[in-house]
């Protein structure tokens, strides 16, 4: 017998009768959809765990010793814990640690200084020229890196900065196109209501932005703070090329990757307890504010 | 005395009072734009200028720059070894990279979105590893990946070949390539909300048509998603062409240094041009090579926003082809 076409595909889970009461499906439909159900976890747990198995090996070779990190072996025998402290004493981490830390804070704060108010004027406020001055921002952030940075260079070498955190942190203070851009997105879906309340009690537009548009935005700052912070922490090129010659102020970045150059395969553990360290925080944070990071993501993916 | 009264509306006092009002605000808009302003001068506008000016130079930054005309581009495309090569190594990742990037984050939405309970773990677990230090997953993959490590035990155990993967200049890119698939939770995110936003009332009308799996994803997902995969595909592209991280810290970890390791095969042009104006000093020539790729990388924008109408779907026509 031939269902008919339109009943194959349907999804609800219950058939609403004349009495309103919902039905149960047959048995049939009900085991088809738990098998379906099964099959599509099935291949969902699959898929997350080929994601995690990148973590897994480093955190087993990370507490392996040394000899048994170069034989590709699956589980650490024994345990060796020592690594991480030993992380400590080859590789100069604490001090990459508070440069990365003082880089990181230095230039969330910064971006959130200057791009606040660019976005606030970008949406709340209505002026000629509004919209390309917006294009304007979305285009420079499709520009490649390496058209300015070496002119930068030359300019922070010149005044002594190169060698130095600064030419990291100067640049947050000038407004950060992404930033600007999603909080612009943001700002746009604050109710006009408010806003007006606020003028009509007399406020000025400091005191708008700051009482009313700020106060309501705040996830969406969240979000462009943690944003910045995971690019700061996690930056490589920058550091590189602006603090590559002075080892006193390497980011964690730059410290591992010099750590491990050299390396040849020999002291793989370490590397990867190393790895371990450096991305824990991260991590972590990202625990913390997990909903924060993905509604951000997701504001700028579909409303883009 | 009145400012605003018919018929004297407009009487040229109230007409300096909003001029200065006018400016005021004005003034305002200037103040709250200023940071932006004067990054965007001075981190974008300057520094374009003058890398242009640089490229028709040679600059070695002990003595100031010599004007020596167009010899940058002239040795650049007759007698660079290495400006080729690279091209054709970023070529590589872009146009195979970022294409299969986006097939597998498409493919990993779909198959989250399938899931009914638990989904937030998931996505979780999807999305961690793009919070993870490009450094860090490049070290972590480059010891998964080295010839006598995990993967390649994994790959004994079931009988598959082993490559050697970094050490080996045809598996390198896919390596890098494979690294890049783990980051993907950012990119799947973002597809499967707008998946999740494809009307429920289309898929509908095709399973009356009696549509299958396949031909509802076919003639209704892909089409209604593509604004985002145009989106995600010039941001790819442009991303692509200026890799440097991975491929830099792959080739210093696997071989010790050399840049391009093994031979050449990882030489990106970021890498190039990196070696070219920060270990050789050559800011003239860096430079060319800078404005090069950004001309390169703006003719496959225009290209790819010339052709997108012919595939990209906005709603607001709605329905399918």
């Amino acid at each position: 017998m031939q269902t008919p076409a339109g009943a194959r595909g349907v999804q609800a889970t219950s058939i609403v009768v004349a009495s309103g009461r919902p039905r149960r499906a047959p048995s049939e439909v009900r085991r088809r959809r738990f098998l379906a159900s099964v099959a599509d976890h099935a291949v969902a747990i699959f898929f997350a765990m080929v994601f995690l198995t990148p973590f897994v090996y480093i955190l087993a070779t990370a507490l392996m010793t040394k000899s048994q990190a170069l034989t590709g072996s699956l589980w650490p025998r024994p345990f060796q814990w020592s690594n991480f402290a030993e992380v400590f004493r080859t590789m100069p981490f604490w001090r990459s640690t508070a440069n990365t830390v003082i880089y990181a804070l230095a230039s969330t704060f910064g971006v959130i200084l200057s791009s606040v108010p660019v976005a606030y004027a970008l949406s709340r406020m209505k002026w000629r020229g509004r919209n390309a001055v917006f294009l304007l921002v979305l285009a420079t952030m499709m520009l490649p890196g390496q058209v300015t940075i070496i002119p930068l260079y030359v300019r922070f070498s010149q005044w002594h900065l190169v060698g130095t955190l600064w030419p990291l942190i100067i640049p947050a203070f000038l407004g950060d196109a992404f930033s600007i851009f999603l909080l612009r997105q943001f700002f746009l879906t604050i109710p006009e209501d408010l806003v007006d309340a606020a003028r009509v009690d007399g406020a000025n537009q400091f005191q708008i932005m700051w009482h009313v548009v700020v106060k309501l935005a705040k996830p969406a700052i969240m979000a462009v703070a943690l944003f910045q912070f995971l690019y700061a922490w996690n930056d490589f090129f920058g550091p590189l090329v602006f603090t590559g010659n002075n080892p006193k102020v390497w980011t964690l970045s730059v410290a591992l990757q010099q750590f491990t150059t050299y390396q040849r395969g020999v002291l793989w553990n370490l590397q990867m307890a190393a790895s371990i360290l450096f991305m824990l925080p991260v991590i972590v944070v990202f625990f913390l504010a997990q909903k924060v990071f993905i509604e951000g993501v997701t504001l700028t993916g579909v409303k883009g | 005395m009145a400012v605003a009264t018919e018929p004297g509306l407009k009487t040229s006092r109230y007409r300096k009072v909003a001029a200065r009002r006018r400016l005021r605000y004005y003034g305002t808009v200037a103040l709250f734009l200023s940071p932006w302003l004067i990054g965007f001068v001075a981190l974008t506008l300057y520094p374009m200028v003058m890398s242009l000016y640089y490229s028709f130079t040679k600059y070695d930054m002990l003595t100031p720059p010599r004007w020596t005309g167009l010899s940058n581009y002239r040795f650049m495309f007759t007698n660079d070894p290495f400006f080729w090569k690279s091209l054709r190594n970023t070529a590589w990742i872009v146009l195979i990279g970022t294409p299969i990037s986006i097939v597998f984050a498409i493919g990993t939405a779909m198959v989250l979105i399938r899931v009914k309970g638990g989904r937030s773990a998931y996505r979780t677990i999807f999305f961690v590893p793009t919070m993870v230090p490009a450094v860090a997953a490049t070290l972590g993959f480059v010891f998964l990946l080295n010839p006598s490590g995990p993967i390649n035990t994994i790959l004994r155990l079931l009988h598959l070949p082993e490559p050697l993967w970094f050490q080996d200049p045809q598996y390198a890119k896919p390596a890098l390539v494979l690294l890049g698939l783990w980051v993907i939770g950012e990119t799947m995110i973002i597809f499967m909300a707008a998946i999740l936003d494809v009307p429920a009332h289309l898929y509908e009308a095709a399973d009356i048509e009696g549509a299958g799996p396949w031909q509802k994803f076919r003639h209704i997902t892909l089409p209604m998603i593509s604004p985002v995969i145009f989106f995600t595909l010039v941001m790819g592209v442009i991303w692509g062409f200026q890799y440097f991280t991975q491929a830099y810290v792959a080739s210093a970890s696997a071989g010790a240094g050399e840049i391009g390791y093994p031979q050449g095969s990882t030489m990106f042009y970021g890498i190039w041009l990196y070696q070219q104006a920060f270990s050789a000093f050559h800011m003239g020539y860096a430079s060319a090579l800078a404005w090069v790729l950004f001309v390169i990388i703006m003719v496959f924008t225009v290209i790819m926003i010339r052709t997108s109408n012919r595939w990209v779907h906005y709603q607001g026509g709605g329905g399918f082809r």
